[in-house]
């Protein structure tokens, strides 16, 4: 899987031209993903983010709905409209019941043939990744994985798609020049939610599948859904507390649960103390982990490395406990106290429960 | 049975450090290591070998000193080892690197024909995962991402059952071989290495493909100008306008510290309080 990026040469500064049959590729599309009947949220944040592209490069903004017949569908359009869509493209066939590669590959990649959009977007997803691969392989275009910030060169009429790069200590903007359409995936949360407008309409354009089942090699014989109550959810949390490699012991990490508790917050933790196997994947704060999105985000024993901050510098609020304090949290975090983490965390814990206790008597 | 299981070296992206001053990456001294998401592809092939029988090639695209990580591999247990290495690879994005692999799968294919290709997830480097759903498009196999078991597999009949890893769920699949399957991570655990395979893997002749050998047709789908993707920029991201406001009393006393920091929080953001206070009653 290589990425060398770093012997690329730069675009350079001199004036890019469009092939002229490229020019007809148009529009912003956004692959509305869905599973057991709702839509994935990351789907309605990148609508949110489409809409503001399409409106730059003075576009229609689109959504892509598959699926078996049905209301569900149609509903998914009209979501589409209220969340920015001017249009969605709609494939009904039961072949597309559950997802699988192979008929979703044919319709997504069909109907960019058949319409040609500029910029096709997709949630970076395990369904997202696995279409985003196949269909920019079959298309032959360039596909930009997990971006963290979206925008677009009016020349060029070119994506930048900006993601962290070097294991996330640096962030690169690669662009697809001389390929349509341009590719991009972006995790879930990564994107503000846009608002949802009940009011807005659209148009939805239909489209055949044109496959037989019997020409579908893999069959889903079973799903066998998530038992969800006690896996974390990281990505939708409020509070959340998070520990890294400054928390020293796997012991220590007692103070981060502590904490967490009192609040009523989900815990976190960076890459290492997870490879280390001091807490649950699911917990991965991070470009490789959850990106998160909470009121209140207290990172203690954690430098700041980027590939941290990517997945959780869109928190409203943020506490950095670190005793380095040149540590890099600290450029990006609102309140900062330079302390060993097993000494504060204790002593913030019980200043919470106290306040709280008194704001609950009082309120 | 023959697997081909797509390794990467990578550099140990928990060792990487930014320079403080010029912000550039300080590679020197960083180790190579065999990108860990691969090695889970790798045991759960080797697994399905002691199984069913059979052969695991391990394959890898990369400069001259990824035979290294080959080299590991055959210290676990694979049988064959082939590097595709070539100048005009060098800046492949995703889309050229699947060409290239799928080359020389094609190539292997010839001596042996390749029944199942195994990747891992994801490198740890680039964490695309793009490059094993362009393998499988690229050579028309069947494409089963997020693996997290194999569950029967019928070598008479060609057919395969897995465990993948879906939103919210698992889905399990059956389809024919050949396919290509990406490994989910912590399904199974690296066997250690035996004596024998050490000695082995010092010895064994890595074979090292280069554009010819490895069947390259066409070169303009290599390397930089097989690329669509360019990188335009690479730059240090920037620190917020306004940096941490530093909690400092006149002593050091972390119950101080805290009380402070929660009377400063909670002044500035009294919704804030408001909701933790529900939550957490």
């Amino acid at each position: 899987m290589s990425e060398t990026t770093e012997a690329k040469k730069p675009a350079g500064k001199k004036k890019f031209e469009l092939d002229d049959r490229l020019k007809a590729y148009k529009g912003i599309w956004v692959f509305i993903e869905h599973e057991r009947g709702s839509i994935h949220p990351v789907s309605l944040e990148l609508l949110g983010e489409g809409r503001k592209l399409a409106d730059h490069l003075g576009v229609e903004l689109a959504g892509v709905v598959l699926g078996a017949p049905g209301d569900a569908v149609r509903s998914f359009c009209h979501e589409a409209f209220f969340h920015g869509a001017d249009l969605c493209y709609l494939i009904e066939d039961p072949l597309l019941a559950d997802y699988r590669n192979e008929p979703y590959t044919k319709g997504l990649t069909d109907l960019v043939n058949k319409y040609q959009p500029e910029i096709l977007l997709l949630g970076a997803t395990t369904l997202g990744r696995d279409l985003a691969g196949s269909v920019a392989t079959t298309l032959k275009t360039g596909l930009t994985a997990d971006c963290t910030e979206l925008n677009v060169d009016l020349d060029a009429r070119s994506l930048l798609a900006t993601r962290p790069t070097f294991g996330g200590s640096l962030l690169c903007t690669i662009q697809t020049l001389n390929y349509r359409p341009q590719m991009a995936t972006v995790r879930p949360r990564v994107m503000a939610m846009p608002d949802r407008e009940v009011s807005r309409t659209g148009r939805i354009l239909e489209d055949k599948l044109g496959m037989v089942e019997s020409s579908i090699i893999t069959k889903v014989l079973e799903f066998i859904p998530d038992e969800m109550q006690d896996k974390p959810q990281l990505p939708f949390a409020d509070i959340i507390v998070s520990g890294g490699r400054g928390m020293k012991k796997p012991e220590n990490f007692q103070l981060i649960w502590d904490l967490a508790k009192v609040l009523g917050a989900e815990v976190g933790a960076t890459r290492p103390v997870v490879q280390s196997g001091w807490v649950d994947l699911e917990r991965q704060v991070g470009q490789s982990g959850k990106t998160v999105r909470p009121k209140l985000y207290i990172a203690a024993g954690i430098s700041g490395a980027i590939q941290h901050r990517v997945g959780m510098d869109a928190s409203d609020v943020i506490i950095a406990v670190n005793n380095d304090p040149n540590a890099p949290i600290f450029d990006f975090a609102h309140y900062g106290i330079v302390g060993n983490a097993m000494t504060i965390l204790p002593a913030l814990t019980d200043a919470f429960r106290v306040h709280l206790a008194t704001v609950r008597k009082a309120g | 049975m023959h697997i081909v299981v797509c390794i990467k070296q990578v550099p140990d992206s928990a060792q990487i450090r930014v320079h403080p001053v010029t912000n550039t990456i300080m590679r020197q001294g960083v180790p190579a290591i065999v990108n860990p998401y691969d090695l889970f592809a790798l045991e759960e092939a080797l697994r399905l070998k002691d199984q069913y029988g059979g052969r695991v090639t391990v394959l890898t695209m990369g400069p001259p000193m990824a035979e290294a990580a080959l080299r590991k591999a055959i210290s676990y247990g694979a049988d064959d080892a082939v590097l595709v290495t070539d100048r005009v690879f060098a800046g492949s994005d995703t889309l050229a690197t699947s060409y290239a692999l799928a080359s020389a799968i094609s190539q292997i294919n010839k001596d042996l024909p390749v029944d199942l290709v195994f990747t891992g997830k994801q490198t740890i480097d680039g964490d695309t995962a793009q490059v094993g759903p362009g393998v499988a498009k690229r050579l028309d196999m069947q494409l089963l991402t997020y693996v997290s078991k194999v569950r029967e597999l019928d070598v008479e009949k060609k057919e395969i059952i897995v465990e993948r890893r879906s939103e919210g769920g698992v889905q399990v699949l059956k389809t024919s071989i050949p396919s290509l399957i990406t490994v989910l991570e912590g399904n199974n655990e690296m066997r250690f290495a035996t004596m024998t395979n050490m000695f082995r893997a010092s010895r064994y002749p890595v074979k090292i493909w280069n554009k010819e050998t490895a069947g390259i047709e066409d070169v303009t789908k290599t390397g930089l100008k097989g690329s669509p993707t360019v990188v335009s920029k690479v730059f240090a991201p920037t620190p917020r306008a306004v940096k941490a406001e530093i909690i400092q009393c006149e002593s050091d006393d972390p119950k101080e510290l805290s009380v402070t920091l929660l009377a400063k929080m909670f002044t500035k953001y009294p919704k804030l309080e408001k909701e933790i206070a529900k939550r957490a009653a």
